[in-house]
């Protein structure tokens, strides 16, 4: 049962990196427009070259 | 649910024009250039690139982002208004109103709902780790590892209920403060209970501990508030999404030299001058000029007005063909515009309140919970007299009857459904508006600007011998008037004949000369030609060449796309449909012809309209009233539920539930398919949820409930009735 001081951690440390990620993506605006986003993947505007900023 | 309409309600357009002409001079102070305007029209990847590109390729442009689920396009363009670049995107197809970057307020609604999604993300991960560490409970840990899992689940659990039931615990605690039983008390108590139970069940090496159930509870229960936040951040931004485009300002005449001024600061006995194609801002006489007026949105009427001075105009009213000057004799409160508004906030009084199924559920569901789980204490308390026994079972009791399936029945219905409708070109702006138009039997339609666009079209040219189609084309080109406009635009593909001497005379027409002959474009009395306009179905105008006959041009008030669809749709479901209208009986008769109506009124004033709306009501029908004049407004507040297209004056769509984007009328019969079909979703999702409480709180009564039943019954509950609202998304029409 000694395995257990490892596996929990590692399980609660992927869970914690799974919500970093997700907080991540929320302050970055990325739930703004999923049906946009979803379309714009489809776009070949931007294929040959990054958009500019 | 909070009342929508009373944060966003005005019922006095005249009232409203002071603070908007102070955020519009704001606005023109932005100094971020920043526009927002809506795409009622964009649906995929092909119009967010035609758009974006068209807007950057547009100077003065710096950005352009499209949000397609919003369908807006956020352009950052220091110096340009919205009027430069609505006529772009017109021009790669897409029709585009402004909407104003302050009222939306996008900013807290967003914040709020980026806190919710927060919460829900943390409960999330909460809920998953605890579940990995309570399937080895359930599958039979024993003593030390069972302790150190609950020690673990209660570490992730407390901070996470602390965090994600905040919105739970402020809503209970202000229900209590006004001495209510809200949903969110029962809630808050399971939530704080359960939490206290399993800390000393696990300080005392119990066997059940309830961390599991309690951050499932807040994953789900957040899923239900955040999308009714949605929705109604959503309905909000539509309410404010429309805003008036036009600037309420006046012209004032101060010695001879023009001012511009706010119509708020209009006094009695002020001169004001009002160009052609101007909106008149107060009541007043005319002092000089000779005009057209446009009554429509007033009246109904399609036919314009003569105007001379002497006669008394109305705020409201739109001046045609001549610039005129007018003494203010009422403005802001005092006028016109102001007595139609007490009309409707009549109106509004007398529909009351309305109470939806939710409300009606909640009422009886609180106050059954408590007296449950209080009764199942005293129950066990009396029968063992084991404290801890009691308790157990009371938490299991207010565990499992907590409404998570009815959390998510009503928002997730409403989600669905106002997400179809928006697609197909319909913004919902109060919160019981699905419901309402659910029950619906009778449609009342206005004619002009709701069934017609409100806008002439020319019959036919087959009137107008060949060779003077380029000498009406001509003619008309030189005056703005609508008939004229409506004639340019029927004769676009004539050459332009080689006029001279061309001269506008207000209120009359237009006058030229053509290969040395007189020629003339106008009204039937001008020409000398005896008309009755009265009796006609249509508008007419005259073309005269010396020398000749008069030639006579018909205009039909155009019907909106989707009208004759909508109509025969309605009738199809067996609804009364009825047209309204403030226009004269022979071109009512002419469009209920068109569309097969039968049954009609003309001539009806604005008190008409909301009379005959009530007395409707009083004959136990449930009025759907569709229109878009101020002569409209108190009938759309009476009526049980209410629509407006975008074109209408903001007065109107204030006082409706919902607003058309786009032209097309054809959603309106669709809206109310939808609505009875989310009206029957949610009374199955009631009833999902009921059923799941009377298998689960007999049990949970008996005190047979373990963690693992009251966490297999929520997901599964919240599945259900989840999975039955979405059946609306994409359903049969």
């Amino acid at each position: 049962m000694e395995i257990l001081s490892i596996l929990i951690p590692v399980s609660l440390g992927l869970g914690a990196a799974g919500l970093v990620a997700f907080i991540w993506a929320l302050r970055s605006r990325q739930f703004e427009d999923p049906k946009g986003d979803a379309e714009r993947i489809l776009s070949d505007k931007w294929d040959d070259r990054p958009r500019p900023d | 649910m909070a009342d929508l309409t009373a944060s966003g309600f005005s019922a006095c357009p005249a009232c409203d024009a002071a603070p908007l002409a102070q955020r519009l001079a704001d606005r023109a102070d932005h100094a971020d250039g920043t526009l927002i305007l809506s795409l009622p029209t964009a649906h995929c990847a092909t119009c967010i690139t035609d758009v974006e590109t068209a807007l950057a390729a547009h100077p003065g442009v710096k950005s352009a982002r499209v949000n397609l689920t919003l369908r807006r396009v956020t352009v950052d363009a220091p110096g340009l208004t919205a009027d430069d670049l609505i006529p772009v995107l017109a021009g790669v197809g897409y029709e585009a109103h402004e909407l104003d970057p302050d009222a939306l307020s996008a900013t807290t609604a967003d914040r709020q709902g980026r806190d919710l999604l927060m919460r829900i993300g943390v409960s999330g991960f909460a809920m998953m780790n605890i579940m990995i560490l309570s399937i080895a409970v359930w599958s039979g840990a024993e003593a030390a590892t069972r302790d150190l899992f609950h020690w673990i689940s209660g570490a992730i659990a407390l901070p996470t209920v602390f965090f994600a039931g905040q919105p739970f615990f402020r809503s209970a605690w202000s229900a209590l403060r006004v001495g209510r039983l809200g949903m969110d008390v029962p809630i808050s108590l399971a939530l704080v209970l359960a939490s206290a139970i399993s800390v000393s069940e696990t300080m005392q090496s119990g066997h059940h501990a309830y961390f599991d159930g309690v951050t499932m509870l807040c994953f789900f229960l957040l899923i239900g508030r955040y999308l009714d936040h949605r929705t109604r951040a959503i309905a909000r931004s539509a309410a404010a999404e429309l805003t008036a485009l036009e600037v309420p300002r006046a012209t004032l005449l101060v010695d001879g030299a023009e001012q511009v001024v706010p119509i708020a600061t209009l006094r009695p006995g002020d001169l004001i001058r009002i160009r052609p194609g101007a909106r008149v801002p107060a009541d007043g006489e005319i002092v000089e000029g000779r005009s057209e007026i446009d009554r429509a949105l007033l009246t109904g009427e399609t036919l314009p007005v003569l105007a001379a001075p002497g006669q008394m105009l109305s705020a409201g009213e739109v001046n045609l063909t001549g610039p005129l000057t007018l003494r203010v004799t009422a403005a802001g409160r005092d006028s016109s515009l102001a007595r139609l508004t007490a009309l409707v906030e009549a109106a509004e009084a007398a529909r009351g309140r309305y109470t939806s199924l939710a409300e009606r559920v909640s009422k009886a569901y609180s106050p059954s919970v408590h007296v449950m789980a209080l009764t199942s204490f005293i129950g066990w308390m009396w029968a063992t007299g084991d404290l801890r026994l009691a308790v157990n079972i009371a938490a299991a009791v207010l565990i499992v009857t907590c409404p998570c399936a009815l959390g998510l029945a009503v928002p997730a219905v409403a989600t669905a459904a106002s997400g179809r409708l928006f697609r197909r070109g319909l913004l919902i702006k109060n919160g019981t508006a699905l419901e309402r138009l659910a029950e619906v039997d009778t449609v009342v339609f206005d004619k002009t600007g709701t069934l017609t666009m409100g806008r002439p079209v020319l019959v036919s040219a087959d009137p107008l011998p060949a060779d003077l189609r380029p000498v009406a084309r001509a003619l008309a080109e030189a005056s703005a008037h609508p008939l004229s406009r409506a004639l340019a635009e029927a004769l676009a593909d004539q050459p332009l004949a080689d006029l001279s001497d061309v001269t506008e005379h207000p209120g009359f027409g237009v006058s030229a000369r053509w290969q040395g002959q007189a020629v003339r474009l106008g009204r039937a009395d001008w020409l000398g030609v005896g008309d009755d306009v009265e009796t006609l179905p249509t508008s007419a105008t005259w073309l005269a060449v010396e020398g000749q006959a008069p030639v006579r041009l018909d205009f039909t008030d155009e019907l909106r796309p989707g009208a004759a669809d909508c109509v025969e749709m309605l009738r199809k479901a067996r609804m009364r449909v009825v047209v309204i209208s403030g226009d004269r009986p022979a071109a009512v008769a002419d469009l209920a012809a068109r569309l097969g109506i039968e049954d009609w009124r003309a001539g009806v004033d604005p008190r008409g309209k909301e009379a005959m709306v009530a007395d409707l009501a009083a004959q136990g029908a449930r009025v759907l009233m569709v229109g878009d004049g101020l002569n409209d407004t108190a009938a759309l507040a009476r009526a049980h539920a209410s629509i407006s297209p975008a074109s209408a004056l903001d007065a109107a769509r204030v006082a409706s539930d919902m607003v058309l984007t786009g032209n097309d009328l054809a959603p309106v019969a669709d809206a109310v398919a939808t609505a009875r079909r989310a009206t029957r979703r949610i009374r199955e999702n009631f009833a999902i949820s009921i059923a799941y409480n009377i298998v689960a709180v007999p049990l949970a009564v008996a005190g047979m409930v373990t963690p693992l039943i009251a966490a297999l019954a929520m997901s599964l509950s919240s599945i259900t009735v989840t999975l039955n609202a979405l059946r609306l998304r994409d359903g049969r029409n």
